[in-house]
């Protein structure tokens, strides 16, 4: 079986700098996989290469074993902070994808209805983001991330500006929701803790211009409840090490 | 049993908010009044607000009657201006190099003083409707054009790239996000406006008009009756307070959403 996606050497620069040195990285399907990594070092930038927003780049990027840009669009992107529109309900800011791929109002509502409950927003529907709590603008968020049926989800920080109990709390929530349906997701974050809850595998970056430093396989086994096991505080503090030594070629 | 407390809450809000308006306008007129009863000032220099009052009542036919060219003046102009902004402003968003080309004409526009232009379009335009249209245009059209352009570019980046990720088309993503960013600007852009465009209209009938609240100004002006002067700016003040309000209406009803967000912003 061919890997769902594939990024071989990819680099980036904007104008004189740096941004990505030549990242290879890949996922498989069904895979939660994260890219961990301290601020601005360049995780989003691969994101916006994924969903088109940028030009002009090195390196391949394959998809399903084909280049990206034979793909279409197979990816559904959740962006920092939730980017739910103010001005649409609840329901409308879930439907917008399968909107824009040309479905009907009404049947794009009649799509995601179903999906309110399991995601704890019964009840929610007509109710303007501003009447929901941070947590369930996330959900929300999620929701309508999944509905748009794409191959692979690219989560971008999406608990990053969330208090650290609502925060706990959706990550055990999205593992959950996660051993249900198997989405095969790219997440990134600068949460290490999250990063060896929810993942199977994890990249973690340098500083710009990023390089992937290490390639870690998260052995623990599912579904995960305690993040205090020794194994998983011994993966974190190995991982903070990484993050942490200004100079990663010293380690022995 | 609590029906009649809350509608008594509802009323003290109510007087909360207009209360201090109220007030104002009530002790500024109360000055008025007394000054003029009692500094001896002759009633054609200075009339006092009750002398006003009366007039107005007493020629409401007539103040009536010149309102109502006024007003479609002010609300054709307006719809003018509102229309062009619109259509440039979408063109300014698709195509950014017209703004640096049109701005500076614009501004230039808007400094044109009206004293000097409202005589030349009568001049070119007759006394006609025309000339009012054109007039209320020109000092409403830049303000709603600027706050449009500006409503657009106050769309969250994060709403625009995940649209894009969607695939949404430049049109799409227009249509989708920058148009309703735009709406807080818009209504701002309006409240102001509406208040310019009644003012244009009076200017461009002061220049040269068959009928309407400036010609009647200017007419009264000449017989020394600054009573009738001033009755006609009060009503030309109330007009401009009930469009102001219908503003406020339309933007509530417009966008449900934004008493919901200043709740949780405070």
């Amino acid at each position: 079986m061919s890997r769902r996606l594939e990024l071989r050497q990819v680099s980036k620069r904007f104008g004189d700098i740096d941004v990505l040195a030549g990242i290879t990285l890949h996922v498989e399907p069904g895979e939660f996989v994260s890219i961990l990594g301290p601020s601005g070092a360049g995780k989003s930038t691969i994101f916006s290469l994924l969903t088109g927003g940028l030009d002009g780049y090195g390196g391949d990027v394959d998809f399903d074993g084909r280049p990206l840009a034979d793909a279409r669009r197979p990816f559904a992107l959740m962006p920092q902070r939730d980017a739910l529109m103010p001005w649409r309900t609840v329901i409308d800011n879930a439907a917008l994808g399968l909107e824009v791929q040309g479905m009907s109002r009404k049947a794009a509502r009649d799509e995601v209805a179903s999906l309110f409950g399991e995601f704890g927003l019964a009840g929610f529907e007509h109710k303007y983001p501003a009447q929901l709590s941070g947590g369930m603008c996330q959900r929300a968020a999620l929701l309508r991330t999944v509905v748009q049926h794409r191959a692979m989800l690219l989560l971008d920080e999406p608990f990053g500006a969330l208090d650290a109990l609502t925060r706990t709390g959706m990550q055990r929530w999205l593992q959950t929701m996660w051993d249900r349906h198997r989405w095969t997701v790219l997440l990134i974050t600068h949460d290490v803790r999250e990063a060896v809850f929810l993942s199977d595998r994890i990249y973690v970056l340098s500083r710009r211009p990023a390089r992937v430093l290490r390639e870690i396989a998260i052995p623990l086994s599912r579904p995960r409840k305690d993040l205090a096991s020794p194994e998983a505080s011994a993966i974190e503090a190995d991982i903070l090490d990484t993050l942490l030594d200004p100079q990663p070629a010293q380690r022995t | 049993m609590s029906q009649p407390f809350s509608a008594t809450l509802r009323i003290a809000v109510l007087f909360g908010k207009v209360g201090p308006a109220l007030l104002s306008v009530g002790t500024l007129v109360l000055a008025w009044e007394l000054y003029a009863r009692l500094s001896g000032i002759s009633p054609t220099t200075l009339p006092a607000p009750s002398r006003v009052l009366a007039q107005a009542i007493q020629q409401r036919q007539a103040l009536f009657d010149n309102t109502v060219p006024t007003i479609s003046a002010t609300l054709a102009g307006f719809a003018c201006s509102l229309a062009v902004a619109f259509i440039l402003s979408m063109l300014i968003d698709f195509f950014k190099p017209l703004r640096s080309a049109l701005f500076p004409l614009f501004v230039i526009s808007q400094t044109l003083p009206l004293v000097a232009i409202a005589p030349l379009i009568v001049l070119w335009f007759g006394f006609g409707l025309t000339p009012k249209i054109m007039l209320v245009a020109l000092v409403t059209f830049f303000p709603m054009l600027v706050a449009l352009v500006q409503g657009y570019a106050s769309t969250d980046r994060d709403i625009s790239a995940l649209l894009h990720s969607m695939g949404a088309s430049r049109m799409r993503i227009f249509r989708l996000a920058r148009l309703p960013s735009s709406l807080p600007y818009f209504f701002a852009g309006l409240r102001i406006s509406i208040t310019y465009a009644v003012v244009g209209a009076i200017f461009a009938e002061y220049a040269g008009a068959a009928k309407g609240l400036g010609i009647y100004m200017l007419n009264a002006k000449n017989n020394f009756r600054s009573d009738l002067v001033l009755a006609a700016v009060l009503v030309s003040a109330l007009l401009t307070l009930v469009l102001f309000a219908a503003t406020a209406l339309i933007q509530r009803a417009a966008m449900p959403w934004e008493r919901l967000d200043a709740a949780r912003k405070s």
